[in-house]
């Protein structure tokens, strides 16, 4: 016990310093893990919340229930709507534009890099607030202009698919800037002498974006491309600030119905269940990404 | 001979021409994506400055006809803005506070020694991956439990502390000199006095990165300010603007104007300190 005071009193210093910090991730992120698990074997609900007693352990219940829950279904084929369309243009655009950003070193090249990074600081309500006004059917900016050039005004976020793609376009402009820093820094760590060599045998533009410049790119872009799918995967705020998942749940997401099973309707145990298969979930998708990038590798 | 020599320049001019073409392409492309980007803001910002009726004119104007500050005065007179700003800015203070964490607990894993150090940094690192979806609802039953739902501490601690910023503090404190401390030691210097006189003057690069994204994270922060305030007295911003949305379905330009209200400060402070970020991105490492 005396060695044990003794040793604390010499690392007393390192602790003192860690201690705030985790245990914080402790009380928010680690016991929580475990009490998600817990939960998703119970009934707990408003019920539950007041006294614990009537919480009842239900077994896999839960999970059975979201195999049949065609509310749940339909959010994970949303899910992958969202994912397969919006991830591609992610990593496209924002590796355009730190392309096309990086190309000259003039002024108005870091002022563009100023603008294309002013979305991803925009609070999501706002963007919500200001991109509705945008989609409105009557007074929007969209189908005023629509209507200018003579065509028929669209029903932005009313048309079950439209919809969904309305909120991708926002979610979109929101994610380019934080991904094309990501690419920039990656091209200004590219070595010059692999330019100027090159240069010297003689190659087209084309030719150095192809065999120089993409493949030196391939750790971010992998990078990129996985914290955008794992992003994307639980995409959340869009359809909770634009739309709460309608019209009839054509825009809800796995995380949206999450989040509205366990605090709309209060269902704790049967919102950590979903937690858990959006989890699982997540977890493939990173192993998969992992083996196809180490497969790469080895070509 | 001659004719050689004005063929050769003549061939470096047409390079360079080609050159600027290329360039002027590409500030063209650049352009037409800028113009995309920004058309939302330009458009809230216009429309904040119109009179109801205005901002509902079909075809509408782009610049207001007869500008007006009225939207902006009823949020803070008729409506609580006043007390969601202030709510906001406690919650920016309190963020700075958990910066602060950060960077002690980057610190003591960069440069001490001590049982437990390599799991529990590994354990910091796992807790990135974890989806926020999984913790939310036992957070909530956790603050629940701690008696802090509809307060302003059950609003700031679920986001206080996070496992990048502390392992980007760990990054740059780690590589401090071991001398500069040895050498304060041994001059009787306490452990505090060497973290906030020596580290914490020389980690400003790393700080100053931090703390816009502190700024930054604080004031947009959303979801827990949701969850846990039910009282308007707690409202921040965003809440309150969602709350505003709801509730002023067709008044767009006012709207705008709260939604400005939330967006010309951040980018007031995004365009001042937007180097720091960016060369922050560029000397963190992510390559």
């Amino acid at each position: 016990m005396k060695k044990f005071i003794s040793k604390l009193n010499k690392y007393k210093y390192p602790y003192l310093f860690i201690a705030p910090a985790i245990i914080l991730l402790f009380m928010f992120s680690i016991i929580p893990i475990f009490v998600s698990v817990g939960i998703s074997f119970t009934d707990m609900n408003i019920k539950g919340l007041a006294n614990f007693n009537n919480i009842d352990f239900i077994g896999l219940e839960n999970y059975i229930e979201l195999l049949k829950d065609a509310d749940f279904h339909q959010a994970i084929r949303n899910t992958i709507f969202y994912v397969v369309i919006g991830v591609p243009f992610v990593v496209f655009l924002s590796l355009t534009s730190a392309l096309l950003i990086n190309y000259g070193t003039e002024k108005i090249f870091s002022f563009f890099r100023v603008v294309y990074y002013a979305p991803a600081v925009t609070n999501i309500v706002a963007v919500a607030v200001v991109w509705g006004f945008l989609y409105n059917t009557n007074y929007g900016l969209l189908n005023n202009i629509l209507n200018g050039l003579g065509l028929e005004g669209l029903r932005w976020l009313q048309d079950p698919i439209l919809a969904k793609i309305s909120l991708i376009i926002l979610a979109v402009w929101k994610a380019i800037g934080i991904n094309m820093l990501i690419f920039l820094a990656a091209l200004k760590g590219i070595p010059k002498s692999y330019y100027e060599a090159a240069k010297i045998d003689g190659a087209k533009k084309f030719q150095t974006l192809r065999y120089i410049t993409l493949p030196q790119l391939r750790f971010s872009t992998f990078f990129v491309t996985i914290t955008t799918l794992i992003g994307w995967i639980q995409f959340f705020e869009e359809p909770m600030v634009m739309t709460s998942g309608g019209p009839l749940g054509q825009t809800n997401s796995m995380a949206l119905f999450i989040y509205q099973n366990g605090f709309k309707q209060s269902q704790f145990g049967y919102a950590a269940a979903g937690s858990f298969v959006l989890f699982v979930i997540i977890i493939i998708v990173t192993l998969i990404q992992f083996r196809m990038n180490k497969q790469d590798a080895w070509e | 001979m001659h004719g050689n020599k004005t063929m050769i320049t003549e061939v470096r001019k047409m390079k360079k021409d080609k050159m600027k073409i290329d360039k002027i392409i590409v500030i063209i492309l650049l352009t037409i994506g800028g113009i995309l980007m920004l058309t939302p803001f330009i458009w809230m910002i216009f429309s904040s400055f119109k009179h109801a009726n205005e901002a509902m004119l079909v075809p509408p104007t782009l610049f207001p006809k007869v500008p007006t500050l009225e939207n902006y005065i009823k949020l803070f007179e008729e409506l609580n803005f006043l007390v969601y700003l202030k709510n906001t800015l406690i919650v920016v203070a309190i963020f700075f506070i958990g910066l602060l964490f950060n960077a002690m607990a980057g610190y003591a894993f960069g440069k001490f020694k001590f049982p437990g150090k390599k799991f529990l940094f590994y354990m910091v690192l796992a807790t990135m991956m974890i989806p926020s979806q999984v913790t939310m609802i036992p957070v909530y039953l956790i603050l629940n439990k701690m008696g802090l739902i509809n307060t302003m501490l059950g609003i700031v601690l679920p986001g206080l502390v996070g496992a990048f910023n502390i392992f980007l503090f760990k990054q740059f404190m780690g590589g401090v000199p071991n001398e500069l401390m040895e050498a304060a030691r041994i001059d009787g210097a306490g452990e505090y006095y060497i973290f906030f006189k020596l580290i914490i003057p020389i980690s400003k690069p790393i700080l100053a990165v931090q703390g816009i994204l502190t700024f930054i994270a604080g004031w947009n922060n959303f979801l827990w300010p949701l969850i846990i305030a039910n009282d308007e007295k707690f409202y921040t911003l965003s809440v309150g603007l969602s709350l505003l949305k709801g509730q002023n379905v067709t008044n767009f330009a006012l709207q705008m104007a709260g939604a400005s209200i939330m967006v010309v400060p951040i980018m007031i402070i995004f365009c001042i300190f937007q180097k720091h970020i960016m060369e922050g991105f560029v000397t963190s490492g992510i390559k």
